[in-house]
C-alpha cells in the first residue's frame, strides 16, 4: 500500500471509482433513493428508452407530498403519490407507498431500514440526502438529470470535492442539542462557508453525539453550502444497525464491522479548510431572518444587517430573540422528526398546553408507532397538540401544510427561506425542545428556564 | 441539451445574495411536467404580490424583454436540489447566470440542462450588476468559446469554466450516451465491487 494519507470520504471515493474520463470519475452508487420528485427522471429515462440498471439497489418512499391529515389531502398529493406508484412499480422497484409500515420520510425511513450503511455511496434527488453521511456513507443531493443517469447507469459523473474538516470539542451545554450546533456553526461560517466541499465532523464533541443527533448534524450540512457531511463510524453507529431489517446479519455482519472498522482518514490527511468549534460556546439557536445563516442566541438580539429579510419577518433591529411573538408551531421532518427530538420536546410539553397550534409529524411511521406504544404520542395529545401522519408536512409545504401569510412558526425544519412554509411565512428555526417551549408560551423562550419532566423510562425501547 | 455558443440578449440584475431554490420555482408549483414548462412561475413570489399583480419594484418587472442573462448575489441556487429551478430559469429565456459563486448542486444541474453559470469576482460581478441595474435590459453579448462576456460599453469580462462544462455545453453533449459507451468498465467494476463487498447489498430477506 503506497498511498498518501486518505481522508474517509476519499478512500470512500477510490473504493467506488469505475473509470476515469476527462478529469471526472465515474462512481458506483451503492443506493439510490427515490420521492415523489422522481418523475422527472422517470420521464427521461423513458424518452432515451434506457431500462433501470440495478432495481434491487434502488428504493423508493413516498414522502414530500404525503398528507399529515387525510382531509389536507389534494389532486396535487394524489396525483404525485400515485405517479411515483406507477413508475415505480413500472420498473420493479421496492417503493414505501401510503400504508406501509415502512415509510416515512425518506433520510429517516431509509436508515431505520438498515439501507443506509458505511462505506457506502447514497445518493437521492434531495439535497438533505447528506443526512445519511452520519453513518459514515458519502451521500449527496443530486437534480433530475443525475437521477436519470443513476437510474439508467448506477454510477455518477463527479470530480471529487475539496475537503473540510470541522472539528468540534468540548460538550454541548445542558439544553443544547445537535440543532444548536448546526445552526451555531452556520451563523459562524454562513451558508457559503463550505460551498461545494466534502464536510467531515471530528473531535470530541461530535463522537459523544448518538446517531440520532449526527444525522440532524449531517443533514444541516447543506445549509452551509456543503456537498455532504460525514462522521467517521465507531462502535455507536455499529450497535445502530445491528438488526436493522436489510442490514447484513450474522457472517456478512462480521465481514460488514471488519470493513467498517478501517473507515477512518489517515492521520497526516490533508484538507483544504479547517473549522475548529469549541462547543462550550453553543447556545440554544434561534433564527430571525430567511435565511439559516442569520441565526442568534436566543439570549441575543436581532441584528441590522439584513433590512430586506426584517422586513419580510415583520421584526425590528434591536429586539430581543427571546420573547417574539409566533402563532404557530412545526416538529418534525427530516431534520428533528426522530424519536429522540419527539423526547425532547415531550418532557417540555408534559404537564404544560399548548399556546399556539402545534403540529407534530413523526419522520417515519415506525416512529410514530414507537412514540404510540411507549406513551409520547399520548403526551403531545394531551397537551393539545396535533399528532399528524408522517412525511414532509410543514418542512416543505407542498402537502396540504401550510403556514398562513404573516404568520410566525417555530419550527424545527431546516430552511427559514422566505415561502418555505406558505406563501408570506415566518419561519424560526431551533431545536425540537425550543419550539415546545415555544408552543407553550406563545413567543421565542429559553428552554433552559423551563422545568422540564423526567422522561428517561421511555427512552430505552429500539425501534 | 441545446448547445451553447453565443448568446446575445437583455441583461438584468437581481442584486440579492443567497437567491434560493424557493425563491426560483415555490414547492407548491413542482408538480408540473418538463413540457408544461416553468417560466411563468420563476421567482413567482418574489415578482407578482398575493393577488397575482406584478409587483412594479422588482428588477425583473421593470425589462422591456425577458433577460437572456441574470447578475445576481453570492450563493445562487442555494438550498434544494430541485432542477426545476434551473426549468424555471431556461423556459424564462435565461441562458447565462452571473453570480459571485453558487450552490452546488445548483450549478451541476444547471450544466446538464444547457443553463451557463458564471461566477465572477466580486468587483467585476458588482461592476455589471451596477450596470445592468442603472440600465435593465442592456444588450449583453456572452460568447463561451472565448469566455467573455461583453455588456455594451463595459470592458469585456472574462471568466473562468470547467473545461468539460465548457466542451458538453458547447457541444450540447448528453451525459447518459457518453456513460453508456463505458458499459464494459461499469459491468466489470461491479462484478469485482459486489463479490467483495456483498454486505453492500440490501438484504432481501426482509421482502
Amino acid at each position: 500500500m503506497t498511498h498518501a494519507p486518505r481522508t474517509l470520504v476519499q478512500k470512500i471515493w477510490d473504493a467506488h471509482r469505475i473509470v476515469t474520463r476527462n478529469g471526472a470519475d465515474l462512481l458506483f452508487v451503492d443506493r439510490h433513493l427515490l420521492h415523489e420528485g422522481s418523475h422527472h427522471a422517470f420521464d427521461k429515462i423513458a424518452a432515451a428508452g434506457r431500462p433501470v440498471r440495478h432495481p434491487e439497489l434502488t428504493f423508493g418512499v413516498a414522502d414530500h407530498y404525503a398528507p399529515s391529515a387525510p382531509e389536507r389531502a389534494t389532486e396535487a398529493t394524489v396525483t404525485m403519490i400515485e405517479r411515483l406508484s406507477r413508475n415505480t412499480a413500472r420498473h420493479a422497484i421496492e417503493s414505501f407507498d401510503i400504508g406501509d409500515t415502512r415509510r416515512g420520510i425518506v433520510h429517516v425511513a431509509m436508515p431505520e431500514q438498515g439501507l443506509t450503511l458505511p462505506g457506502t455511496i447514497i445518493v437521492c434527488g434531495d439535497s438533505h440526502t447528506a443526512t445519511h453521511g452520519a453513518f459514515g456513507a458519502f451521500a449527496f443531493g443530486i437534480g433530475a438529470s443525475e437521477v436519470a443517469h443513476v437510474l439508467a447507469t448506477q454510477g455518477l459523473w463527479q470530480k471529487q470535492p475539496p475537503m473540510m474538516r470541522i472539528t468540534v470539542e468540548g460538550a454541548l451545554p445542558a439544553g443544547t442539542t445537535a440543532k444548536d450546533l448546526a445552526l451555531h456553526i452556520i451563523g459562524t461560517i454562513g451558508t457559503g462557508g463550505a460551498t461545494g466541499h466534502a464536510v467531515e465532523y471530528a473531535g470530541a464533541a461530535i463522537r459523544a453525539l448518538s446517531m440520532e443527533a449526527r444525522m440532524t448534524l449531517c443533514n444541516m450540512t447543506i445549509e452551509m453550502g456543503a456537498r455532504s457531511g460525514i462522521v467517521p463510524p465507531d462502535e455507536v453507529t455499529f450497535a445502530w444497525l445491528d438488526g436493522r431489517p436489510m442490514a447484513p446479519a450474522g457472517a456478512e455482519r462480521a465481514r460488514a464491522l471488519e470493513a467498517w472498522a478501517a473507515l477512518r482518514s489517515d492521520p497526516g490527511a490533508t484538507y483544504a479548510r479547517e473549522v475548529g468549534i469549541d462547543a462550550a460556546h453553543v447556545a440554544p439557536m434561534v433564527t430571525w431572518g430567511t435565511s439559516p445563516e442569520h441565526v442568534a442566541p436566543v439570549t441575543g438580539r436581532v441584528p441590522d444587517t439584513q433590512p430586506e429579510a426584517l422586513d419580510y419577518m415583520g421584526l425590528t433591529a434591536g429586539a430581543p430573540v427571546d420573547g417574539i411573538e409566533i402563532q404557530r408551531a412545526f416538529i418534525g421532518s427530516c431534520t428533528n422528526g426522530r424519536y429522540s427530538d419527539l423526547l425532547a420536546a415531550a418532557a417540555v410539553l408534559k404537564g404544560r398546553q399548548v399556546a399556539v397550534p402545534l403540529l407534530v409529524s413523526p419522520g417515519s411511521e415506525a416512529v410514530a408507532r414507537r412514540a404510540e406504544e411507549t406513551g409520547l404520542a399520548g403526551i403531545f395529545r394531551a397537551a393539545g397538540a396535533e399528532w399528524g401522519a408522517s412525511g414532509c408536512s410543514l418542512c416543505v409545504s407542498m402537502n396540504g401544510d401550510r403556514v398562513a401569510p404573516g404568520e410566525r412558526c417555530a419550527s424545527t425544519s431546516n430552511r427559514n427561506f422566505r415561502g418555505r412554509q406558505g406563501p408570506g411565512a415566518r419561519t424560526h428555526l431551533m431545536s425540537p425542545a425550543m419550539v415546545a417551549a415555544a408552543a407553550v408560551t406563545g413567543r421565542v423562550t429559553d428552554v433552559r428556564a423551563l422545568p422540564r419532566a423526567d422522561l428517561s423510562a421511555l427512552e430505552e425501547t429500539a425501534a | 441539451m441545446t448547445p451553447f455558443t453565443t448568446v446575445t440578449g437583455p441583461g438584468a440584475a437581481l442584486p440579492r445574495d443567497n437567491v434560493d431554490t424557493d425563491q426560483l420555482i415555490p414547492a407548491r408549483f413542482m408538480k408540473r411536467s418538463r413540457t408544461e414548462g416553468y417560466g411563468d412561475q420563476l421567482l413567482h413570489d418574489l415578482r407578482f404580490d398575493p393577488e397575482g399583480r406584478p409587483r412594479p419594484d422588482f428588477p425583473l418587472n421593470r425589462l422591456p424583454a425577458p433577460p437572456a442573462l441574470l447578475v445576481a448575489g453570492a450563493n445562487f441556487g442555494c438550498g434544494s436540489s430541485r432542477e426545476a429551478a434551473v426549468y424555471a430559469l431556461w423556459d424564462h429565456g435565461i441562458r447565462t447566470v452571473v453570480a459571485s459563486g453558487f450552490a452546488d448542486i445548483f450549478r451541476n444541474n444547471a450544466a446538464r440542462n444547457g443553463l451557463l453559470t458564471v461566477a465572477l469576482p466580486e468587483a467585476e460581478r458588482a461592476t455589471l450588476c451596477a450596470w445592468l441595474e442603472a440600465h435593465p435590459g442592456a444588450e449583453t453579448h456572452v460568447d463561451l468559446e472565448a469566455q467573455r462576456i461583453e455588456a455594451e460599453r463595459l470592458a469585456p469580462i472574462a471568466f473562468d469554466i470547467d473545461p468539460q462544462v465548457k466542451r458538453r455545453l458547447l457541444l450540447g453533449l448528453d451525459e447518459l450516451s457518453e456513460t453508456l459507451e463505458e458499459e464494459e468498465s461499469i459491468a466489470r467494476f461491479e462484478a469485482a465491487y459486489l463479490a467483495a463487498t456483498p454486505w453492500a447489498l440490501p438484504r432481501t430477506t426482509a421482502r
